[in-house]
């Protein structure tokens, strides 16, 4: 069960585009799983920002000094996470969590690439020790647009088997897209499984090279939230179910991990003429 | 742990069109799905009632994203009543609500006067309902558009045939948009059409634009304000309506925060409150309010939440 915590924030440190927060999290580490983020709240009661930033739990800790804590990965780009990355040590933090549906695990020790772009590959890292605890091969590909957009490679590095890099100016890896390499990084892995997460188009992208290699995806997905609980319904988009019917899912309570092949990337941001309850005569 | 009220010797409870109910705080419809997600961190037949999120008589998929702006202590939405359609809602989501012992308001909505009659129709004998809100702040396919609650007899219309659709017994609350020029006349239309109270007040229409796109932000370009930003337009309209109509039942919402948005709800005339947007910063808001709310009474040396309500008139 997801909670409320009132907690301060432990440290928070630039590292190269981004802030890696460490906050206070009670029992969140018991409760969490690769996949599951955090709602943190924009300043105090009084604050004229009223709606939570979701992210991606970077790392948890249930038994450190402090007793339990998560680390998030911020990149300051607007009011709310530039106040996240002013925060300083012994600051308050308002966090719910954990929330969102984990990532899926495979039940067979396959191999799996992991893909991240930018500081969407923040879940990944404690995923790759899931995948290596049950004895899963880990292949991992970052991708940002600059070298210093790049998140983790060192961690990557030390947990994976392979770790490809790629940067759209050429300052770090190789110049191009994570797409650019991942279908060498399948073959040579033998993978049975792409987890990825990052910007939407780079998301798509991953599922299409998966799609043709007949391996299964999974995606999260970061779509803009309001309560990231699923009461407020923002956060949609179309997914066809195993019925085989396309609906309008809420990522915080049915993903951010969805399988590539179900979510309708082309129609993000629209509502696919036969999705369920769509609208027939311009009514909605 | 869930979250419950705390013991209190201030009595909480009220009275509210024929309905007993041990808290004065409800969810805001819309900011609260069907109460299940909330039940994670509040017991949610700890609060005086769930108002679910209006539901219409077909499944919807509601308005593709952007849904949503962030504004000045507040927000605009534009979902477009996503939703599953009366029939599904009544087999899950009802039936979940009733098996907790949860007290539900039902919002319903409909695109034309027969539809808010036939989604009415389906909620005679469903355990658990205590009460309908009727959400009149939709688009009225069959007149150009026009929003009922804008207009007296409109808003009467759906009000007059909602009523003919439930048994007497079965309060109704009209919700009035606060986008009029007089909203003490429509108030007294369609309490006139058989409204046992009032939801006041839904969300202002706004519009935000994307400075980098130089368009309307939200995919449906305009959505409904609410927040913070919006309580001093909700307790002004509150006010209004209970000088108007001194006996008719009030739900105050539009940007309660903490007990202290809540208290000038009651003292401007509101017999009870919905909590919405801030349940989005705050999963336990309802609750929260409500410990809030008895504490300040505590402290003024009212035994009642009955004893503030009106307050502001005297």
């Amino acid at each position: 069960m997801p909670i409320v915590h009132k907690g301060t924030v432990v440290d928070n440190k630039k590292v190269g585009s981004y802030f890696v927060l460490t906050a206070t999290a009670a029992d969140m580490p018991k409760e969490f799983k690769p996949g599951n983020f955090v709602a943190v709240a924009i300043g105090d009661e009084r604050s004229s920002l009223i709606l939570r930033r979701a992210f991606s739990i970077y790392q948890v800790n249930d038994r450190g000094v402090y007793g339990g804590t998560v680390d998030i990965v911020v990149s300051p780009h607007g009011p709310g996470t530039d106040y996240i990355a002013s925060l300083k040590r012994n600051d308050p933090i308002n966090l719910v969590g954990p929330l969102g549906k984990p990532f899926s695990l495979p039940k067979d020790p396959v191999p799996c690439v992991l893909v991240g772009g930018g500081y969407g590959a923040a879940p990944l890292f404690t995923l790759a020790e899931a995948l290596t605890a049950r004895g899963c091969r880990v292949d991992f590909i970052l991708g940002a647009s600059t070298q210093e957009k790049l998140f983790g490679m060192l961690e990557a590095r030390r947990i994976s088997t392979t770790l490809s890099v790629t940067t759209d100016d050429g300052t770090s890896g190789q110049m191009g897209r994570v797409t650019d390499v991942l279908p060498d990084v399948i073959t040579k892995s033998n993978a049975a499984v792409v987890y990825a997460c990052g910007p939407m188009q780079m998301l798509k992208a991953v599922s299409e090279v998966a799609l043709l290699h007949g391996i299964v995806s999974q995606t999260s997905v970061e779509e803009s939230m309001a309560c990231g609980i699923g009461v407020c319904m923002t956060c949609v988009l179309p997914v066809i179910g195993d019925d085989g019917i396309t609906r309008m899912l809420r990522s915080c309570v049915d993903g951010p991990a969805f399988r590539g092949d179900k979510v309708r990337w082309d129609q993000v941001g629209q509502i696919p003429a036969d999705t369920w309850g769509a609208p027939s005569e311009g009514t909605h | 742990m869930k979250r419950v009220p705390k013991r209190t010797s201030v009595d909480m409870s009220v009275d509210l069109a024929r309905i007993n109910l041990e808290s004065p705080v409800f969810t805001a419809s819309g900011c609260a799905a069907a109460g299940k997600e909330l039940d994670q961190f509040i017991d949610i037949t700890s609060i005086g009632a769930v108002v679910t999120k209006s539901v219409m008589l077909n499944p919807r998929s509601g308005r593709a994203t952007p849904r949503m702006a962030e504004t000045p202590s507040g927000m605009l939405n534009g979902i477009g009543l996503q939703g599953p359609g009366i029939d599904e809602f009544i087999a899950n989501d009802l039936s979940w609500l009733s098996q907790k012992g949860a007290k539900t308001i039902v919002s319903i909505a409909g695109n034309n006067v027969e539809e808010f009659g036939k989604v009415a129709d389906k909620l005679r004998d469903i355990p658990g309902v205590v009460g309908i809100e009727v959400n009149i702040s939709c688009p009225n396919v069959e007149n150009r558009g026009q929003v009922f609650a804008c207009n007296p007899n409109a808003a009467a219309d759906v009000i007059n045939t909602v009523r003919r659709n439930v048994s007497a017994s079965m309060p109704l609350f009209a919700k009035l948009s606060p986008d009029v020029t007089d909203i003490t006349e429509i108030a007294r239309a369609v309490v006139k059409a058989g409204a046992d109270g009032l939801s006041v007040i839904n969300t202002l229409l706004g519009m935000v634009i994307d400075i980098d796109t130089l368009k309307p932000k939200l995919s449906g370009k305009t959505g409904g304000l609410s927040g913070p930003a919006i309580r001093p337009v909700a307790i002004r309209c509150v006010y209004q309506i209970r000088k108007a109509l001194p006996e008719i039942p009030i739900i105050g919402m539009g940007g309660i925060r903490n007990g202290r948005d809540a208290v000038e709800f009651f003292a401007a005339g509101a017999n009870a409150v919905s909590v919405g947007t801030t349940v989005f910063n705050d999963p336990e808001a309802c609750v929260r309010i409500h410990d809030e709310i008895a504490e300040i009474l505590q402290e003024k040396g009212l035994r009642s939440i009955r004893d503030i309500v009106n307050v502001a008139h005297n």
